[in-house]
């Protein structure tokens, strides 16, 4: 069994964001980077699966620059086999087609059974390059997966929908399946693991020798939202915040009479 | 400018959600028409064409047929923009609709900006205007970003549309996890975020909450970390409600929950990052460390 993640690392999303001199990204100099949240859930149902299948091998996959490789030997040390850094200094000028693209360009003669991906990234969240990625390789692409069990190339998952439903899918492989939250328990790497790590296949590629795609989209503008006004913040001493916030509930609403 | 709208169908009923399409095609004064798999029972008040697939033989959702069916519509309509609700039905067909037909997709747009979409990103901490460099554009909205500004109206002119549907994926065997308490009905709700830092401090939350009269809420990673049950989850995913109060307890404000609680007509939040998105739609937002200020409030609440 032959399976694929694919991970994207994301600033940390309590950071204070600035726009970059370009107008169109955000600054990059100060943030914190970190595995995007939703491809924690892909990186650790395929660990999963290995250990349930024990013949099998892990390929993870990240597109970026060099500080990309943190997040890829996090993977690895999470217990991925082996992994692939496309590298291109300005991923954020990719569009998802694009970013689909490049992976296909690497994936497209490897025979993987099994693609993992996060639903969508935590920082431009378009949802679009998992599934983009199953119809460029022709494999059946499910999203927003909450549940997964395989048995033999038989497939059956669960389907996130709104408001609390769920709904069963079962299909074959080979298959590629977007992870919501919650899907299982992303473990934490632990010291010998990270250690291991550092001894696995690291495979380097430069996006430009990969593929050439046009871009379908651009990015006018990047700004910060204006501050909703009238919203009122309060900052102080605990005790006289609580007064205060039992006074506002008495005078704007009607819950306390 | 051409929209073609794609209406949804779940459990036997048309989602609302397609008024929110209507009127995203209005503020771009676009010719429109419809397309939905439902059935000719529960059509939408709408002045317009209407292409209809029965989705007792098509199914309620099967990515392959929907698709075809889809692609037919455009082909027979040539839209500039295909537009789905941002939901599990619109980003999961959205998608491979862009893919078949060659097109550029904008992702959950919030706001249209001088005939550009914009879109939220970093958990809304940051804004981004995209134009797609494609003939036609997929287009998906965020739930509640167009609220219909005028009662739907007008009948359809109905077009019946059907595809083979011999396509592998088809939803089935529905089952709802959200059982248990209706939050949709309380009139104080007060909800623990992932900022309560453990399991234990559930138990501060909840005081406050029957101080108030109310009911535990809980945002999804409280609820996926099993500090909370499943039928207590505020969000796109979970429960939609709109209380008298609302007080949001260490959630910095996700957009998937922001968009379940937002209409409820008073919100109090209690952070410490005052640049939490929760202070956009908040009311009044504390800066405060919640496991001071959230036993002080129970504990006067109390004595009143």
């Amino acid at each position: 069994m032959k399976i694929l993640v694919c991970i994207k690392q994301v600033p940390d999303m309590e950071s204070r964001f600035s726009v970059d001199p370009s107008g169109t990204w955000y600054d990059s100099g100060d943030l914190a980077w970190r595995m995007n949240e939703y491809d924690e859930y892909a990186v650790e149902q395929a660990v999963l699966i290995k250990e349930q299948l024990e013949d099998a091998d892990i390929t993870v996959l990240s597109i970026g620059p060099q500080r990309v490789k943190e997040t890829i030997k996090k993977a690895l040390a999470m217990g991925c086999d082996r992994a692939v850094h496309i590298e291109e200094e300005r991923v954020h000028n990719r569009d998802p087609f694009e970013i689909a693209s490049l992976i296909t360009a690497y994936a497209s003669d490897k025979g993987f059974d099994l693609i993992f991906t996060g639903l969508q990234s935590q920082d431009r969240g378009s949802g679009q390059v998992g599934l983009l990625l199953a119809e460029m390789l022709g494999v059946n692409g499910i999203s927003t997966v909450v549940d997964f069990s395989l048995d033999g190339d038989q497939l059956t998952v669960q389907r996130e929908l709104e408001g609390g439903t769920r709904a069963t899918i079962k299909t074959q492989l080979p298959a590629l399946v977007t992870c919501q939250l919650g899907l299982n328990t992303p473990r934490y790497p632990t010291l010998p693991n990270i250690m291991k790590a550092k001894k696995k296949d690291l495979l380097a590629l430069g996006a430009e020798q990969l593929t050439q795609t046009a871009s379908r989209q651009e990015t006018i503008r990047l700004f910060l939202p204006d501050k909703k006004t009238g919203g009122l913040i309060l900052e102080g001493d605990a005790a006289d915040l609580a007064e205060q916030l039992i006074r506002t509930i008495k005078e704007k609403t009607t819950v306390l009479s | 400018m051409k929209t073609l709208l794609v209406a949804e169908y779940r459990q036997e009923k048309l989602l609302d959600s397609c008024y929110e399409l209507i009127e995203f095609s209005r503020q771009i004064a676009a010719d429109s028409s419809l397309f939905l798999v439902g059935d000719e029972s529960t059509l939408p008040a709408y002045p317009g064409t209407i292409y209809l697939a029965d989705a007792q033989k098509h199914g309620e959702y099967n990515p392959d047929a929907h698709r075809q069916l889809l692609v037919d519509v455009i082909n027979r309509e040539q839209p500039d923009l295909i537009v789905f609700s941002h939901s599990s039905y619109g980003w999961d067909l959205a998608p491979r609709v862009a893919f078949t037909i060659g097109a550029g997709q904008i992702s959950e747009v919030v706001a249209i900006e001088n005939q550009d979409l914009v879109v939220s990103v970093c958990n809304a901490k940051l804004r981004r205007t995209i134009k797609c460099l494609t003939a036609q554009t997929v287009v998906t909205l965020q739930a509640g970003a167009f609220p219909p500004t005028s009662e739907p109206a007008g009948q359809p002119t109905l077009e019946k549309v059907e595809t083979d549907t011999s396509g592998q994926q088809t939803l089935s065997g529905y089952q709802s996890t959200a059982a248990g308490v209706d939050l949709s009905k309380a009139e104080v709700i007060v909800s623990a975020g992932r900022g309560i830092g453990t399991a234990e401090n559930l138990t501060m939350i909840e005081a406050l909450a029957k101080a108030l009269g109310g009911e535990l809420g809980a945002s999804r990673p409280v609820v996926d970390a099993e500090w909370a049950e499943p039928h207590r989850q505020v969000g796109t995913t979970g429960q939609t409600v709109a209380p008298k109060l609302y007080v949001a307890c260490g959630i910095s404000g996700a957009i998937q929950h922001l968009a379940g609680m937002k209409k409820s007509e008073f919100i109090i939040a209690i952070n410490t990052d005052r640049d939490a998105p929760i202070g956009e739609i908040a009311d009044v937002l504390a800066v405060a460390d919640l496991k001071q200020l959230v036993p002080l409030l129970t504990e006067k609440l109390s004595s009143t």
